[in-house]
């Protein structure tokens, strides 16, 4: 019991960090229809801007809000550069161009901060509380909890009350439509990015916060692990994706803690390829017909 | 017809075959001599390319010809090449065939006849799991299949990696370098002649038919479960095969040698040549093994590059360098003013469609 | 004799009904039309009998067999073809390639003969060629067959369609709107070709048309639907004075005149 208690308050946290992440992969996908899979790279540099602010002498909540600005407008560069061009081309190729622009960010990366792995600065305090039993949890940890739900209030807001947000629910639903209902399509999904990339930046200080390791492959796993979290939730779905990130933590350290923490890869692909046979569209999904 | 035809690329054929005897005869005294004229290095690279090649063609067949987006090619590899593995350091399959046949187990004969068996073996198996994890996978579409072949091979490596009896992450070492030139030489041939008669047949039809629109090809009678997991089965096994030919050159195999960014070098191949061109394949392997052996100390750079030519290629040529046209001695007889003959799936013109 | 007998047919897409209740008997050698205005369903009913869908309710029985959970391929290996309203070629493919591929279910050479080049491939490949030649020329396109599909022109794509469904060999032919999209010099001569192909190959065809006059002229049986629900069946003459029909289709079709 006391083993599963404090799983769970690990899987919770892991969880957060990938529902930040597959947060960007479901919107993006949502609304251009692009796995994008540069997105865990984004949460990458979100962690090392984190790191260069933290370093400078930032507070944690400034060095946050310096990654989550950074990345954002990262994330617009990308899709400008890379994925507009291919808008109307055909999926894979802009597939294909996604694996490109995470390479690309994986290696170009490399090259400017070098492979080494970093120590991310002690900005936030290590206190440890220790709950009933043996069970405990960090102050850490429970920064990782407000932040994300903070977030998450905070895209539901943006989502459901703004003028962006139900832009961005209208482009979604029917890019063609949305453009002669006289919506700015370009800049809806520029916005799209922009916040996508703002969420996987916060879960990339966090990680660094809470592990307090950095280096520039660190986005791949994560990324693929975010992905996989929003295919079970339904991709495309926002609460969706957090569901199957919060689902995928908890099941990742349950096998690190109860079987073998070798397995927890293979059992979260394991997953992935488990829901693609039997719901591809995921928990929350709906089936869509193709068009004969 | 197809005589006639044939007859028209005898010319052709022969020429090739000479091109091909020419090539090995050079490799092999450029690096047989003691000492060589080219290091050690050179033909390290030399057979890189072949291995190359030989997984470019075999993905090219299931993303480029039958159109399904498979980006877990080094699963295959991984497969193949621990099989062979296995069955020649641990089972000694050159040992055994030696002390059946009474020939010398250091002698040529019994080491080719191991390696080939051991080829073999681990390219069915990669075969195998080919058609177990195409049946479930490929009714998948696009990107959905794309991350389900990537997870499948990252699933491959996880359970290699906890396997202690192939060494889990330590990988196996030691492994006697069985593969020559020759045999990688003529592997490769091989593969590349048994994936061309694949695709310009009825049933390599049937696969591009799938590529070119799905719902016709199955009311136009094409069981196209059929043919994507035919295709998928036969990509694996050559990419198995691959797998093998690695392990028995470069004396070790890890895990973490089969993990995605190995698929996705493959996959740079496939799109650079042209989704639809084997010589395209071709020519992208030999591109980028030159591309990557050059910049052998600056891998970090060998991969933005790789980055920038996925994107750069996406945006500006999509086709790639060949689009789905081949290019033969009989191309290069038509610049020359004689009329090419088009053959049956030769020479198509157009970009790859989706 | 009975090629195809429907009977009940009903497809639900959620609460929607696109097809309900639908019968439909065609004999052997026989010419029928489906007409109806647009979205009545009657490209779901071609989708139906192809197994491209599975019904909902009811029962698809082609040459005396049940095509209940048949899949394309099985209801065409049966003796079923069909061509697309929104023509579906194998657009970066030859002409002959397009006609090759609906003739690879007779195909007699396996996997392993045309990888080794046995001379069963050569023979299978050869015969390929032929028939499908023999198909283009029926279609006056023998002279294209290099040409590469997307870049024929409209009409000839349509022909390449029907050529292709021919190859096939079926023995019920189904056209959905063939003739859309030509002028009425290609159309009546495209007209022409169905009822000769017919004749020649002892064919029993099934055409979906929009276009009234056409329909009227060529075929033998009428089936009308409208909503999902055949509303009339039977010779044109009738069908033209049915009251049904004249208010469901014909009076919006003059209303547009």
């Amino acid at each position: 019991m006391e083993v599963f208690l404090q799983q769970l308050i690990n899987g919770l946290s892991l969880g957060s960090i990938y529902a930040l992440i597959a947060l960007g992969y479901t919107m993006v996908y949502g609304i251009i229809r692009l796995i994008n899979f540069a997105h865990g790279d984004i949460y990458m540099v979100g962690a090392y801007v984190g790191y260069f602010a933290a370093t400078q002498g930032f507070g944690f909540i400034p060095s946050l809000l310096i990654a989550m600005v950074t990345c954002a407008v990262l994330g617009v560069v990308i899709e400008r550069l890379a994925y507009k061009p291919l808008r109307n081309a055909a999926r894979l190729a802009a597939l294909i161009t996604a694996i490109g622009v995470s390479l690309f960010l994986e290696y170009g990366g490399m090259m400017i901060v070098t492979p080494q792995v970093r120590t991310f600065p002690d900005i936030l305090s290590n206190k440890i509380y220790p709950l009933m039993g043996g069970v405990q949890i960090s102050f850490r940890e429970i920064i990782i909890f407000v932040v994300t739900i903070t977030l998450m209030l905070l895209l539901q807001f943006i989502v459901h009350k703004t003028k962006t947000g139900k832009a961005m629910r209208a482009v979604s639903h029917d890019n063609e439509a949305a453009m002669l209902m006289g919506i700015n399509v370009d800049n809806t999904i520029s916005a799209t990015f922009a916040i996508g990339s703002a969420l996987a930046a916060a879960a990339g200080v966090l990680v660094g916060v809470y592990y307090n390791q950095i280096e520039p492959l660190m986005g791949i796993m994560p990324g693929l692990k975010a992905f996989v979290a929003a295919v079970l939730g339904g991709i495309g779905i926002i609460p969706g994706a957090v569901t199957g990130a919060m689902l995928l933590g908890i099941t990742e350290t349950m096998v690190s803690g109860y079987i073998d923490s070798m397995y927890k890869d293979p059992v979260a692909f394991i997953i992935l390829i488990l829901i693609l046979i039997v719901k591809p569209t995921g928990l929350f999904g709906k089936n869509v017909r193709e068009k004969v | 017809m197809i005589w006639m035809q044939q007859k028209k690329n005898y010319l052709s054929m022969i020429l090739t075959i000479a091109a091909l005897v020419s090539i090995w005869a050079l490799v092999d005294y450029l690096t047989s001599g003691r000492p060589p004229i080219l290091s050690g290095y050179y033909k390290l690279n030399i057979i890189l390319l072949c291995i190359n090649i030989i997984l470019a063609v075999s993905l090219n067949l299931i993303n480029g010809f039958t159109g399904q987006f498979s980006i877990g090619h080094a699963g295959f590899m991984a497969v193949g090449a621990y099989l062979s593995a296995v069955f020649t350091q641990k089972i000694m399959i050159v040992e055994t065939i030696a002390a059946v046949t009474g020939l010398d187990p250091t002698g040529d004969v019994a080491r080719t006849a191991g390696l080939l068996i051991a080829v073999f073996i681990g390219a069915m198996a990669a075969a195998v799991v080919g058609v177990v994890i195409g049946m479930p996978t490929l009714r998948l579409r696009g990107d959905y299949l794309a991350i389900a072949t990537l997870g499948m091979g990252e699933i491959i490596r996880g359970l290699v990696l906890n396997i202690e009896y192939v060494g889990g992450a330590a990988g196996m070492s030691g492994i006697t370098q069985l593969s020559s030139w020759t045999t990688v030489f003529i592997l490769t041939i091989i593969s590349v002649v048994v994936i061309k008669n694949f695709i310009n047949s009825t049933h390599g039809r049937a696969c591009i038919s799938i590529r070119e629109n799905e719902i016709a090809a199955e009311t136009m009678g094409i069981n196209t479960t059929k043919y994507k997991v035919l295709a998928f089965s036969i990509g694996a096994f050559f990419a198995g095969l691959a797998g093998a030919l690695h392990a028995h050159y470069f004396y070790t195999i890890q895990p973490g040698t089969f993990n995605f960014l190995k698929s996705f070098d493959i996959l740079v191949m496939v799109v650079l040549g042209g989704m639809g061109s084997l010589t395209g394949s071709i020519i992208a392997a030999i591109l980028l093994t030159f591309l990557s052996a050059a910049l052998q100390d600056l891998a970090a750079l060998r991969m933005v590059i790789y980055a920038l030519l996925l994107i750069l290629i996406m945006i500006f040529r999509p086709q790639g360098l060949m689009g789905n046209k081949e290019l033969s001695f009989a191309t290069f007889g038509s610049l020359f003013g004689k009329k090419s003959s088009t053959g049956g799936g030769e020479q198509r013109d157009g970009s790859q469609s989706n | 004799m009975t090629v195809l007998k429907v009977t009940n047919l009903t497809k639900t897409f959620g609460g929607l009904k696109a097809v309900s209740d639908v019968n439909i008997e065609i004999n052997q050698g026989e010419l029928v039309g489906l007409i109806g205005p647009n979205g009545a369903g009657k490209t779901t009913i071609f989708n139906l009998l192809t197994g491209v869908y599975e019904p909902t309710v009811g029962e698809v029985v082609f040459l005396g067999k049940n095509t209940r959970n048949l899949k394309p391929y099985e209801v065409n290996h049966l003796g079923m073809a069909r061509t697309f309203q929104n023509i579906r070629l194998f657009n970066d493919l030859t002409v002959l390639d397009n006609v090759k591929i609906a003739y690879h279910s007779h195909a007699k050479h396996g996997v392993v003969s045309s990888i080794l080049r046995l001379p069963s491939f050569v023979k299978g490949e050869e015969e390929m060629i032929h028939k499908a030649i023999d198909f283009l020329k029926i279609f006056k396109l023998e002279n294209k067959k290099d040409e590469i599909a997307k870049n024929l022109p409209y009409g000839e794509q349509r022909r390449l369609e029907i050529a292709r469904a021919l190859a096939a060999q079926p023995k019920l032919l189904l056209l959905d709107e063939p003739a859309a999209g030509m002028n009425p010099n290609e159309t009546k001569e495209l007209m022409e070709m169905i009822r000769w192909v017919r004749e020649k190959f002892n064919l029993t065809i099934l055409l979906i048309e929009h276009d009234m006059s056409l329909v009227m002229g060529v075929c033998e049986r009428i089936y009308v639907l409208d909503y999902g629900q055949l509303i009339a069946h039977g010779k044109p003459e009738e069908i033209k004075n049915n009251p049904k029909v004249i208010e469901a289709y014909l009076g919006e079709e003059v209303a547009h005149a």
